[in-house]
């Protein structure tokens, strides 16, 4: 009986438990579309966090804001261009493609271009070279290997 | 061309250093402004001192005036206080306060007790005003001149170098 008591209990708190981690706003649908958003905004008070991820008073409020936002019928689009009219580019996680941000967004290519390029051209080089411009292949265990069958013979 | 071979890594180093270099004496806190050459946002927010009186953006036109973002909580306001206050005594310009996400009480004994500076503070309790300046790290300052138009941004305290040699030229610039 007192088991039966115990697990009951424990039922009931668990489901209460349950009931407060409902999210506190009405709306999931709204609450997913704020959350999407403020995963792409950077929080500027803690700079490596988003404003999703983020505790500050700062991300807490433009949580807020956007969440107002989108209930006065913003699209997702207007909620980040008001964002950035305020904080600027910065704020995005994904920068638009323009002309102050063309080396971010161009740059790690043409480095890789770069790279696979001069790759390209030392290995081509190299295959061009005779066969005696390389040191032998023989290592050092190949060496241990024929002395070692030469002791066999030995012996 | 047996040369190219030691001066190309050397080359690459020292433009890397430079890059680095460059890279540790800027502050990543210190975001560029959008707003400004921009005009500034409107609001009309309540006096700190007094609730019934609300003060708007077209009040301030015609003249050009300081607005710093402050707030009781805010530890570096308290080390930038002091310039201000100085500042304020050479009576240069208007200075007024943006009372960022304050309570009242807590605002106004602040002043009393390190000095008012300002010809008015504008209580800002949610901080709406604050975001469509864009603030972020309390204290800011900006300069908006007689068009309402921001002209200069101030992230972090002001140090009386600043005053100095960026505020006073430039209020001379558009006063003149």
């Amino acid at each position: 009986m007192a088991r039966w008591c115990l697990l009951l209990c424990i039922l009931v708190s668990m489901a209460v438990t349950a009931k407060e981690a409902v999210p506190a706003a009405p709306d999931p649908v709204l609450e997913a579309r704020m959350q999407s958003i403020a995963a792409e905004l950077r929080c500027l008070v803690c700079q490596n966090q988003t404003i999703a991820d983020s505790h500050s008073g700062l991300a807490e409020d433009l949580r807020r804001e956007v969440r107002d936002q989108l209930r006065r019928g913003a699209s997702d689009e207007q909620v980040v261009q008001y964002m950035t009219d305020r904080y600027g580019d910065f704020v995005r996680y994904r920068p638009p493609f323009k002309a102050s941000t063309l080396v971010l967004w161009v740059g790690p290519v043409l480095l890789l271009v770069a790279g696979l390029a001069i790759l390209a051209i030392v290995l081509r080089r190299r295959t061009k070279l005779a066969a005696d411009q390389f040191e032998p292949d023989e290592g050092e265990w190949v060496d241990e290997a024929t002395e070692l069958k030469a002791g066999e013979r030995k012996s | 061309m047996k040369n190219l071979r030691f001066i190309l890594p050397l080359a690459i180093f020292v433009v890397l250093v430079g890059f680095l270099a460059v890279g540790l004496r800027l502050d990543p806190r210190e975001v560029p402004s959008p707003l400004i050459g921009k005009p500034a946002p409107g609001f009309a927010l309540a006096r700190l001192d007094d609730a019934g009186k609300t003060i708007r953006r077209e009040d301030m036109l015609g003249k050009v005036w300081m607005l710093n973002v402050w707030a009781s909580w805010c530890a570096a306001c308290r080390d930038e206080h002091p310039h201000l206050v100085a500042f304020a005594r050479t009576k240069q310009m208007p200075i007024y306060g943006l009372n960022y996400k304050d309570a009242r009480n807590d605002g106004l004994a602040w002043l009393a007790r390190f000095g008012d500076p300002y010809d008015a503070s504008l209580f800002d309790q949610d901080g709406r005003v604050g975001i469509d300046f864009g603030v972020y790290g309390v204290p800011e300052t900006f300069i908006i001149d007689k068009q309402g138009v921001i002209r200069f941004k101030q992230i972090g305290p002001v140090t009386p170098e600043i005053i100095q040699t960026r505020i006073v030229p430039l209020l001379k610039e558009l006063n003149g």
